[in-house]
């Protein structure tokens, strides 16, 4: 909190205080260049990051639905093996729930494609069974074996299964995007360290007289961590906004590719980036101030 | 208010200064002479804590200088204005701006103060030259600056390393003037100096004391100045 105060404080900012360190003119502009590289890098790691967490988190609850068991077998079978299933089901352990679905609901399934008037009872039209699994799901292999042994007629149609590793795959795809914005956070970090140590070490003759002039660590530390924390949070505000309107600009994958999500933010997500430009600010307030105090420490 | 008790330095090898024993009391005055290469710019150095004593103690307002942090030097500092033998600035601020420099590190540069360090520029004659940049000045105008910078914060001690090195007789005596005003409002006063000129047109003032630096050691200098 004290820190978020200091941060405030530097940005509203004493421009005198600012004034005692010389300007230095090509280097500052280097630390604005990379901090808007990062920050564009870490736009497209946060949009990966979240598009690849919507995706796991809409198959995932597509996946824990359901399941359908369909049984086709002669017409006098049918009721006899619909039992069966629905035994082997109530012994199956991740199994919640099993149930056949009645007439009413298979013809409004069937409706789409065959119209309202379909004589569902007279025709050899399997029975579906319902399944829904717990949280840990079922072995879909042993169960398969199970009902070959048990109704013939049986088949299990778990569709929605084979999304597992892919939804495993985006989970990991999301961590990978948090850990790039780390790496990208400690790069700025140590780029405006050594920004600012070299910054530091060029003003050794103005930190000299300074503190001959009754200068406390604090405020010396201050002139140059205001200009970092400027420089920093204005790179990053651009880079920013360029790396926001290449995400807008990317051509709209989700109609076309179906599964996809789409790789840009969603709704609110859009206000997330903005957040990149304060992050950026407050990794180089701490970075310039710990090389400050460090250096200062090292200066007799 | 700052005192050196059987303090020694060395730079590395031999002892440069040996078994000083210094006290600035308020109100005192005191000259510092000795050959060039003698120590004095290191005994005002041990006086504002750049330099650490090797041996003896150094107490400054009252706390034992070894156990000051950085924070507690900068603190020490703000009592005490100092004018550099070479004078050091910041080249890229205005005269003015360095002038002020002490109130603004120490967060004391209230628009009140705008007018004595109008009034002091006027005083030491740089009011004209208010906005020059530090590497425009002339050696004498550079010792003026540095002057003004000392006292504007009305310090407590007051060190001077050849203050009057690069002026004219009659700017001198007005340094003098000025040293001996700040001495008789109970300011210590401590100058180090070649110019017997300025020590005898002192001593005329003030009751000031001639200490000089001999085969490493401080002595008081009796009459033969
Ligand atoms: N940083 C340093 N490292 C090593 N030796 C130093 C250092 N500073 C000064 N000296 C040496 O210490 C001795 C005393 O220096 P000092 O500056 O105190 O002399 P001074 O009495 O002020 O001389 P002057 O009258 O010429 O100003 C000199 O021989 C000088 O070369
Ligand atoms: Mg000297």
């Amino acid at each position: 909190m004290s820190r978020l105060r200091a941060l405030l404080g530097l940005i509203k900012g004493d421009p005198r205080a600012d004034r005692v360190v010389p300007p230095s003119g090509f280097t500052a502009q280097l630390t604005v260049l990379s901090a808007a590289a990062m920050a564009f890098l870490a736009v497209f790691a946060l949009a990966l990051s979240l598009a690849s967490g919507r995706l796991a988190e809409r198959w995932g609850t597509e996946l824990a639905q359901t399941s359908t068991i369909r049984i086709s077998a002669p017409p006098g079978q049918v009721e006899r093996q619909t039992e069966a299933v629905l035994e082997v089901l109530r012994t199956t352990p991740g199994v919640a729930l099993a149930r056949p679905l009645d007439a009413a609901e298979q013809r409004a399934l069937l409706e789409p494609w065959f119209g309202p008037d379909l004589p569902v009872e007279s025709l050899p039209i399997p029975q579906l069974v319902e399944v829904i699994e717990t949280a840990s799901g079922y072995d879909s292999e042993g169960l398969r074996l199970r009902l070959r042994a048990e109704a013939p007629g049986a088949v299990l149609d778990d569709h929605t299964r084979w999304r597992r590793p892919l939804i495993a795959a985006a989970e990991r795809l999301r961590a990978l995007g948090v850990v790039s914005i780390l790496l990208i956070a400690m790069a700025v970090a140590a780029m405006v360290t050594l920004a600012a140590s070299a910054a530091l070490a060029a003003n050794a003759q103005v930190i000299g007289v300074l503190r001959l002039v009754g200068a406390r660590d604090v405020y010396i530390a201050r002139a140059f961590v205001r200009r970092f924390t400027l420089r920093a949070l204005t790179g990053a505000a651009g880079g920013t906004a360029l790396g926001m309107a290449a995400v807008a600009l990317l051509p709209d994958a989700s109609a076309a590719g179906g599964f996809l999500t789409g790789l840009g933010f969603a709704g609110w997500a859009w206000l997330v980036p903005l957040a990149i430009p304060v992050f950026a600010a407050l990794v180089a307030f701490l970075a310039t101030r710990n090389a400050a105090l460090r250096a200062l420490k090292g200066f007799t | 208010m700052i005192e050196l008790r059987d303090v020694s330095y060395s730079y590395g090898g031999d002892a440069l200064l040996s078994d000083i024993d210094l006290a600035l009391a308020p109100g005192s005055f005191h000259f510092l002479t000795g050959p060039s290469g003698a120590g004095k710019t290191t005994l005002l150095k041990l006086c504002y804590l750049e330099l650490r004593a090797t041996r003896g103690e150094v107490h400054a307002f009252g706390r034992d200088a070894a156990a000051l942090g950085r924070d507690g030097v900068a603190q020490v500092r703000r009592r005490v204005g100092l004018v550099h033998q070479d004078c050091r600035f910041l080249d890229h601020l205005s005269v003015a701006e360095n002038v002020a420099l002490p109130l603004v590190v120490s967060g004391q540069d209230a628009p009140e103060r705008r007018a004595e360090l109008d009034e002091l520029l006027r005083w030491v004659g740089l009011h004209r030259r208010r906005d020059a940049l530090p590497p425009e000045l002339s050696g004498g105008e550079r010792q003026r600056a540095a002057l003004a910078r000392a006292v504007i914060m009305a310090p407590d001690v007051i060190l001077a390393d050849e203050p009057t090195g690069n002026l004219d007789w009659e700017m001198s005596l007005r340094l003098l003037t000025l040293l001996v005003e700040l001495n008789r409002m109970g300011k210590a006063i401590l100058v180090a100096t070649h110019d017997l000129n300025l020590i005898r047109q002192a001593k005329a003032q003030v009751a000031a004391r001639v200490l000089r630096i001999r085969d490493r050691q401080l002595q008081v200098a009796g009459a033969d100045l």
